[in-house]
């Protein structure tokens, strides 16, 4: 597991009390105009003038007397070694703390941009809270500013992203004006859609790739409403995502698995089949093992080696009804044969990680594995390495 | 660090349990539905967008006396298919409307199907065909370009962004530069229309040549052809000449599917008296020549059908023990392994397992004459359906809409004949009809009701077609909800039709 955020050794010669965000670059011929907006990550003894900041690591700290006046610098623990070119960092001087928003070589970068929800789901991971964090949207702004412009995809999530509502649709005319090339998916539960008129400006953002993922849990409202927690959320999730298909929104509907929600499944597959044939996507996800879900363990936990052949019939039947469907977050030794061809592997890659078990196994290139905190916190007793 | 954590997460929740969410009140409304026994006691109930459950008939009581608890395992099912809704959801009445809008999409796109007969003459003399002419007289029975060019005129009169134009006959082959020329001009046509127009043979294939292929293959025509059973089944059927219909059909198919590619011809049968005891045969047939399904089709009660007295040779119990036989042995080929499919099954099947229509003229309603498909005959002579000419040649010309020469499209597609059937055979006001548990899954047959019973609606208990489609809806429901492989295989049959 990479480690994205923590204290830092040293932060030097800044007096500025709030949080600032760099653009790292390792380029020491990068032209002078352009140093003032980066950070300069030390990789040799060689240290071009002129970056707004400087990164150096525990292991590299010796060279901080270096630093070229007038400028500041950081001392980051090596955990941060993975670095690179154009990646973000936002550092803190106040709390002493850093933290990595945006890797380039990740293949997929979401951005939290609150953590108020008006769901409680029983497996959340990102447990909601009841503050104003909009500080966290206002950062956002100027993060997407800091973005390499090749960018190929970036995320929303939170919290529920749309509860910001005009400021989110601002962000994301924010983002389609500076990265006009980039992919947007949304992760919302797709409530505050059901108010036409917001479906409606957020249509007219009219932009060349954005996806709204949005949870369905069962096709019995009282079952969904409470997997979430939340009573009229089913009426208003499925209305929302009408109102977005209705403006030829891209949606995709994510469905987490876990004990309250698959003995629905086939059923929901087949509710999606015949109410919700628009959707483009259908994912169907593997149990996260953090935030609220190690809270609600007993209610949530069915080993996946339990409900592979449902997972099939599943797959199956969406399949069967034509829709583009993924199994993500599952591991290969423990899903039928007839799932891989819709199997991904999905799981972020700083938080990816596999189980002793699968020490010599022959697939573990092609096995999506665990989140990091599966491996720490429980995960199926059926693991069989392919040997 | 397992049980710390946990016990801080408990300390900021108030997690509620499921019976929370359950409907306290108690109180639901009722959606719209029909229901109708299927078997001793099972009942089916089915609503306006072809959902539908089956449930015993204490459920059925319950459900309509508002006595079933939002507990039982049904109140969930019976809301997510929107038999019931509790108070203040606007949800099932979006998915009900946005259904029932798929359903009907394509009358706002109107008339898909125009069939051209350019020619009555035919190679063959089946005992049991409506129309065809053993004439070498082509003055009198072959279409003509003036006809051709009005027909085509109208053919683009309708709205419809797909144009599927047929070539009938008789043995359309045997007009074969009226094909050229109606392909040819409709295309010219198109580039100013610029619709999705594709174009379709109905041929015996025994006149099949590799010229004719070359220039199918050139304007993606596909065929779509006949096929009875095996050999002698096929040759007592279609009788040619030289008794070789079989050996001229077999030699003509690879030859089309050699040039065309495999999948651009389809077959269609005939059950006559014949065939009644040999449907295994006639499944084989079709598996051997690589056909991936059979339409299971009964002979229908037109033209030399009556004459000949062929119709009234076997009734509609026979016809129904033949359809259960082969579909028994084609479901059993697929639990074996081998992929096939009975077509008129898998188009009842799309309608009560999806949400969309397969657009099949003979379970529509409103009716599909006129409005889904539509044909102009050799003659000039604008007819509602296929059938309606066949009714013409035997002098009734009940659905004889106009003629090409002589009418304008608004007089053939407004004229009270063809409004009148529509209007009278619709099935949501018809007595009986209208509070059919089926109904979403059946159609308006105006023009079979006319020709048996002189009348576009008729009376239900006495009609034969009714008879036939409640029996195999209900049949259809009956075994699938038995095996749920059997669903399995219904589903992807209704998914691929």
């Amino acid at each position: 597991m990479l480690k994205l955020g923590g204290k830092v050794i040293e932060i030097q010669n800044d007096n500025s009390p709030n949080s600032k965000l760099y653009s790292v670059s390792t380029n020491p011929n990068l032209p002078l105009v352009l140093r003032k907006q980066k950070a300069f990550l030390i990789q040799s003894e060689d240290i071009p003038e002129g970056f707004s900041h400087y990164i150096f690591f525990d292991s590299t700290s010796s060279l901080t007397n270096k630093t070229p006046s007038n400028s500041t610098y950081t001392v980051l623990t090596d955990d941060f070694s993975y670095l690179g070119h154009d990646d973000v960092i936002r550092i803190s001087s106040t709390k002493n703390n850093a933290r990595v928003l945006f890797r380039a070589k990740a293949s997929n970068n979401s951005f939290l941009i609150t953590e108020q929800c008006n769901h409680y789901c029983l497996m959340c991971s990102q447990p909601p809270k009841v503050i104003d964090d909009s500080y966290i949207i206002e950062e956002t702004f100027e993060l997407i500013t800091l973005l390499p412009k090749w960018t190929k995809e970036i995320g929303f999530t939170g919290g529920e992203p749309t509860l910001f509502g005009q400021r989110f649709l601002e962000l994301l005319r924010h983002t389609q004006s500076q990265l006009p090339n980039t992919g947007i998916h949304i992760l919302s539960n797709g409530r505050t859609f059901k108010d036409i008129h917001y479906a409606k400006q957020y249509a007219e953002i009219s932009h060349f790739d954005m996806m709204v993922g949005i949870p369905i849990y069962s096709s019995d409202p009282a079952k969904h409403d409470y997997i979430v927690q939340a009573k009229g959320a089913f009426d208003e999730t499925i209305r929302g995502i009408l109102n977005l298909k209705r403006f030829n929104q891209k949606v995709e509907i994510r469905v987490v698995i876990h004990k309250q929600s698959i003995d629905g499944l086939v059923e929901l597959c087949e509710f999606i089949g015949r109410n919700l044939l628009f959707v483009d996507h259908v994912a169907l996800m593997g149990l996260e093992m953090m935030g609220f879900t190690r809270a609600n363990l007993e209610t949530l936990w069915i080993d996946p080696y339990d409900y592979k052949d449902t997972l099939s019939e599943a797959v199956k039947l969406l399949n069967t009804y034509g829709i583009t469907t993924s199994v993500y977050n599952h591991q290969l030794c423990l899903v039928n044969k007839d799932v891989l061809p819709f199997y991904r592997k999905s799981i972020s890659d700083w938080k990816n990680e596999y189980a002793i078990e699968c020490n010599g196994c022959k697939k573990q290139s092609e096995c999506g594995g665990f989140f990091s905190s599966g491996i720490k916190h429980g995960y199926s007793s059926n693991l069989k390495p392919f040997l | 660090m397992w049980h710390s954590q946990a016990l801080a997460c408990k300390k900021l929740s108030k997690f509620q349990p499921i019976q929370f969410y359950n409907n306290e009140s108690g109180t639901y409304e009722l959606l719209p539905f029909n229901f109708d026994k299927v078997s001793d006691d099972r009942y089916v109930i089915t609503n306006l967008v072809g959902e539908y459950l089956t449930i015993d008939s204490k459920s059925l009581q319950d459900i309509v006396n508002h006595e079933l608890s939002p507990t039982n395992n049904l109140y969930s099912k019976l809301r997510s298919k929107q038999f019931i809704r509790e108070p203040d959801e606007a949800y099932p009445i979006e998915l009900l409307a946005l259904k029932l809008r798929t359903r009907f999409a394509r009358l706002a796109n109107f008339t898909n199907l125009h069939i051209f007969v350019v020619t009555l003459r035919c190679d063959h003399s089946c005992p049991y065909c409506q129309v065809s002419r053993q004439s070498e007289d082509k003055a009198s029975f072959d279409m003509t370009t003036e006809m051709a060019d009005k027909s085509l005129a109208m053919v683009f009169r309708s709205p419809s962004p797909a144009i599927k134009i047929e070539f009938q006959g008789g043995e359309p082959l045997l007009n074969f530069e009226m094909i050229k020329y109606v392909v040819t001009t409709a295309k010219k046509l198109n580039a100013v229309h610029q619709r999705n127009l594709a174009f379709v043979i109905a041929t015996t294939l025994s006149l099949i040549t590799e010229e004719i292929l070359v220039f199918c293959k050139e304007h993606n025509i596909v065929i779509s052809t006949s096929l009875d059973g095996p050999e002698d089944l096929h040759n007592a059927n279609r009788p040619r000449p030289n008794k070789d219909s079989y050996q001229r059909f077999i030699d003509g198919l690879q030859k089309t599917r050699a040039i065309l590619g495999y999948n651009q011809v389809s077959a269609l049968m005939t059950t006559t008296d014949k065939s009644l005891p040999r449907v295994k045969d006639i499944i084989d047939e079709y598996l051997k020549l690589g056909f991936k399904g059979i339409f299971l089709r009964p002979l229908s009660p037109y033209g030399f059908a009556i004459k000949t007295r062929k119709f009234m040779s076997y009734n509609t119990e026979r016809w129904l023990e033949f359809y259960k036989e082969g579909l028994d042995y084609i479901i059993q080929l697929n639990k074996n392994g081998i992929e096939f499919s009975e077509y008129y099954s898998a188009l009842v099947l799309k309608k009560m397992m999806t949400s969309s229509d397969p657009g099949y003229v003979d379970l529509m309603n409103p009716a599909g004459i006129g409005i889904a498909a539509i044909v102009f005959n050799y003659d000039g002579n604008v007819y509602a359906s296929d059938e309606s000419r066949m009714l013409a040649e035997m002098g009734d010309s009940t659905f004889l809409l106009g003629n090409v020469l002589t009418n304008t499209y608004e007089e053939i597609i407004l004229s009270d004949k063809l409004l009148d059937a529509l209007d009278e055979s619709f099935t949501l006001s018809a007595p009986m009809c209208s509070e059919c548990a089926f109904e979403i899954y059946c159609g308006a047959e105006p023009v079979y009701h006319h020709a048996i019973h002189k009348d576009f609606l008729a009376r239900k208990p006495e009609s034969e077609f009714c008879k036939r489609n409640m029996t195999t809806f209900k049949h259809l429901i009956n075994i699938m909800e038995d095996d749920s492989e059997r669903k399995s295989l219904f589903i992807d049959w209704a998914n691929k039709c």
